[in-house]
This record gives structure tokens, sequence and C-alpha cells, in this order.
């Protein structure tokens, strides 16, 4: 395929655009830049915003690991990994140690990631104060301001209406002081993996056209009351069926055929690696988030 | 007049000097060539609306100080300027409690006027429409000033919001309903506990018995009254009601066509008006 298409698949004025709005994402912790997201042989809404980014930071040296839900092999996951590989030529891998670039869909690996490595986000959508307002421009205007009653109320409401904050995903948080961000589909377990992290987080919106970024030793607080806590999802007496990890994300599996439901671990990469270990095969498994 | 001289010793908490606002391209003659003496508030040289028009006076502190004035007088202008819902055209206003009265609040940022408008003021609209979100519950509405105003304790924003529920005669098992449910009365005294909700210095009425029923009308003021007793609120109400300024108020201006025409104490103003056009609203009183 090279020869045929520019390294990296899109051209390099694009690449060239997109760094520079990377740059300002970065210089202004959580604000969403607009750049103009290009066309790419996969629909938009299918991870063009990450994978722009990837495509445009990614050099000969890198390596790649790309996930989708903590998952190496899901077909969207497979093809984005492909596709990187093919126009780019540099190394996969599903080992989250061994990879310079991760690009991932609504989860961050269990192993911590260092300061030499890049975590890019899939974002579908970027604007968490659209939980409340549907208007662009008022959004924007809100965040200029620093007006986020609105968003406050709204987890009030949550908490007269539920006794606790459901939101599941996409959690607000509070970047550096000042903006309001999306942190993407990630559960609420990996909301605190980016406060004060080593690595860059870069988020990329294909469909909606905007960058933003959480530079390393950032703060990223999520919103919550001084009586009613931000909480991570509580696996208590749970362990995953296969490698039997007691604190990593589980998701809940059933099964159709014989109707059971089991939990396992979301990062399979994780999981592989600590049921390699149980086998008495060899294999290092990094330092975890949470220690 | 000896209330005028103890006006006089008190600095004032609210300054506002020469405020104009006009809609359209404006020139410079708007603002000679309009005015109560021109009967217009349309500047004949270039069509332009002077809404308001070098607009000058002081509010002291815990007085209530009423506007009135016919339909299209400027009035809601003047109010909504002071809430930065509308952007002044030029002019000066100053609030003592902010920065020492020192800053001209129309000159700051955006930023800092939402915290003034926070912090330091409430407004209750003569349409519930404007100041609730419908959609968020009746103590959702009232959290929503608390939390802008840096409230972040669910608890104690709870017992806040059902403290002034029970001073506006809300029943309390009403207070996560949605005002969208709420008959107009009970609407706008849900606008009140909310504009009360963070103790604002200055709070700023605009026609908030109109279109209700006089009964209600009457809660309403009486409600409006005690509150002014009880926090010693300094309040600007305006209306094209002289029942209602004559019930609240200590001073009162009176505007046409985007001027102010006449000002003084209320019972003055009422009993011996001096402009014509006062003169003639006095008159048409039923």
């Amino acid at each position: 395929m090279r020869g045929i298409y520019n390294y990296g698949f899109i051209d390099e004025n694009t690449k060239k655009e997109i760094r520079r709005k990377l740059l300002k994402a970065v210089a202004i912790p959580g604000y969403q830049v607009p750049f103009g997201s290009r066309e790419l042989p996969i629909a938009r809404g299918w991870g063009t915003g990450g994978l722009q980014i990837t495509l445009s930071i990614i050099g000969p040296e890198d390596t790649i690991k790309v996930i989708d839900q903590g998952c190496d092999d899901s077909v969207n996951a497979c093809n984005l990994r492909d596709f990187i590989v093919t126009t780019t030529g540099v190394k996969s891998t599903t080992d989250t140690l061994e990879a310079s670039i991760i690009q991932t869909r609504h989860r961050i690996p269990e192993e911590k990631m260092r300061a030499d490595q890049i975590l890019v986000l899939q974002v579908p959508y970027p604007e968490t104060l659209r939980w409340v307002e549907p208007s662009e421009q008022e959004t924007r205007r809100m965040h200029a301001e620093k007006d986020y009653s609105k968003l406050w109320v709204f987890l009030y409401e949550e908490i007269v209406r539920w006794g606790e904050i459901t939101l599941s995903y996409r959690y607000p948080v509070m970047v550096n002081g000042r903006y309001a961000m999306d942190p993407s589909p990630i559960p609420r377990w990996d909301v605190p993996k980016l406060h004060q992290a080593e690595t860059l987080f870069l988020f990329g919106a294909g469909r909606e056209k905007r960058i933003y970024a959480i530079p390393p030793y950032t703060d990223v607080v999520p919103l919550q009351f001084e009586d009613y806590y931000f909480q991570v999802e509580n696996f208590k007496g749970k362990f995953c069926k296969f490698c039997g990890s007691t604190d990593s994300y589980l998701d809940e599996v059933y099964d159709r055929e014989t109707g059971e439901r089991y939990f396992a671990c979301s990062d399979t990469s994780f999981c592989m690696k600590r049921r390699k270990q149980s086998s008495g095969i060899p294999v290092k498994i990094g330092r975890r988030w949470y220690e | 007049m000896s209330r005028d001289l103890q006006e006089t010793e008190k600095q004032p908490l609210l300054k506002v000097r020469n405020l104009s606002k006009i809609y359209g391209s404006s020139c410079k003659s708007c603002l000679e060539l309009t005015g109560p003496d021109m009967e217009s508030n349309i500047c004949p040289r270039c069509g332009s609306v002077v809404a308001c028009g070098n607009i000058s006076f002081n509010v002291y502190p815990g007085e209530i100080i009423g506007i009135v004035g016919e339909s299209g007088s400027g009035k809601s202008t003047l109010i909504k300027s002071l809430y930065f819902d509308e952007t002044p055209t030029s002019g000066e206003v100053y609030l003592q409690c902010f920065e020492n009265g020192e800053t001209n609040l129309l000159s700051i940022s955006s930023q800092k006027k939402r915290w003034v408008r926070n912090h330091l003021m409430g407004i209750v609209y003569q349409n519930p429409y404007l100041g609730l979100k419908m959609d968020f519950s009746c103590g959702g509405n009232i959290a929503e000033k608390l939390l802008a105003a840096d409230w972040y304790h669910v608890g104690k924003i709870r017992k806040r919001a059902k403290e002034l529920l029970s001073k506006v005669e809300i029943p309390l098992e009403r207070m996560d309903d949605l005002p969208r449910t709420f008959s107009g009365g009970m609407q706008q005294r849900v606008q009140i506990s909310k504009a009360l909700a963070n103790n604002p210095p200055l709070l700023l009425l605009d026609e908030v018995t109109t279109g209700l029923d006089v009964s209600v009308q009457a809660q309403i003021l009486d409600l409006i009254r005690q509150i002014q007793r009880e926090f010693g609120i300094t309040m600007i109400v305006v209306s094209h009601d002289f029942a209602v300024i004559r019930m609240l108020t200590d001073r009162t201006l009176v505007m046409k066509n985007g001027r102010v025409v006449e000002s003084g104490l209320t019972d003055q103003v009422m009993e011996d008006p001096q402009h014509p056009y006062t003169q003639l609203l006095i008159n048409s009183m039923i």
C-alpha cells in the first residue's frame, strides 16, 4: 500500500494542522479545539478522531496497540490496527508495556502507563455540557464564562431522584480547575487514572470535529458534592473467571448456551498475561494505577 | 426632607450614571432627537430606538425604589441592563459591595459579570419561564442559584431550599416536582425563593404581579414586603401599576420614552406630581 498513499494515509498538510491543534489542546488542558476532520476509508463515528491523531503523531519507530473496550481482538480494533500498520509499516503489539502509542475506545489499560507513552482516546461526544444544553453556541459561552451551574444541577437532580449519581460513563471532570470535560465513555473506574498521570492523553472526536488533551501531571477531578463523593464501580465479591483478578475492571458476561453469568477482565491483554503467569510462563506485568 | 438628608449621608448601594441603550445603528443626534419632549424614542435621523437615554440614579441600602412608566418606556430594558441580560450602549454602573463600588460593572469581563450576578444579585421576571428552568425540579432551580454561588453540599442546599420554599409557602412535598406543573402564582413564588437563595444584597423585580389574579397579587406583594422587613434587602421594583409602587416603594422614578422624567419620594410623586406625564399617569389610575 505504501507508495500509493502518503505515510500514515493522510496528507502532510492535514497532519500539520492536527499537530498544531494538538499543541493548542495541550496548552489549554480540557479545552475543545475545533479541527477539520478529514474523510478516511472508515465512517465517522468509528474512531476517526482517534485515528487522525494517531496517524498525525506516529513515526517509524513507534509501536502501536489498539483496543476497543479493553479488547485487542474486536473487529474494530483489528481493522484500525491493520490500517495503521499497513499505511505506516510500524510494529504492532497487544502488550501495554511495549506500546509507545495506544489508541483506545472507552477504556484505559489496567497496567499503568508511563511518561514515554501516549494514550489516544476515541470520543463520540466531546461536549460534557451536552447532558444539559443542546445549543453549541450556548455551551461555548458556558465554557468561556466557566458557567457550569446547569451541569451541577443535573448531578444534584440525579441525587434527589436516585440517591446517587447514576452516570456510569462519560462522567464529567474538571480539568486543571478550569474546563469541565467529557473524559469519553470510559467507565468511572478509569476516571481517577487521568489525575496527575505521567502519560499524555489525547482525545479525538472525528464526527464532532474536536480535539482536546490532558497533559501529564494535570489535575483532573470528577464533579462531586461535599456530601456525595464520586465513586468507582464496586466489584466486591466478584472476580475474573479466567485469571481470578479481583482488582481490575470486570465485564459481566452472559453465556447464552449455558445460561451462566460470570465476570471477566475487560482488559484482555492484562488477563492473558495473568493466565500465562499462573501457568508458569514467564511474563512481565506492569505496575497498576491504584497501587 | 429629613429622609433626603439621611440618604445623602449614606453611601449608595447602587450607582447608575448616564446609562443608555440604543437598538439600531445609532447616530450622534439619537439622544438629542428623542425623549419625552419629542414624544418619541425613535431617532428621526437614523431610525434607532433609544430604549434608555442617559439614565442616572442612586439606590441606597435597604430601600425599595420603584420604576414606573407605560409599556415601552424603557423600564424593563433598564432592569435587564442592570442584570447583564442586555448590554447597554454606554454608561456606568457601580455596586458598593463589588470592589468597594470603584469598578464600573459594565466594563468587567463576562466571567466577572456572571460572578456578580450569581453572588450579589437576584432577579424575578414577569414571566416565570425566563427565571425558572421548567425541566429542573423546584429544588433544583434553587440549587442552580446556590451552585452558581459555590454551594457544593447537597444536604445544605436542600436545607436552604426547604427554608426558602416554606418562606414563600410552597408545600415541601412539592419541592422535587417540576415547576411546569405549578400554577402561575406558585411559579412566581418559586422564582422569588430562587432569587433570594444566596441572600443577594440587591433584588430586581420586573413586573412580578402582572398577569396574576388580584388575591395572588396581594399574596406576592405581602411576601415581598415581609422579605424586605426581615432581610432588609435592597430592591428595585419595576411596574406599570401605581398601586404596586405605592404599596412597596419609598422612592420612585417615572420613565417616559426612555428617560426619567420625574423622581422623588413615592408619596410626593403620587400626591403632587410635577411633570405633566406623571400627572396624566396618576389621573389615569382607576
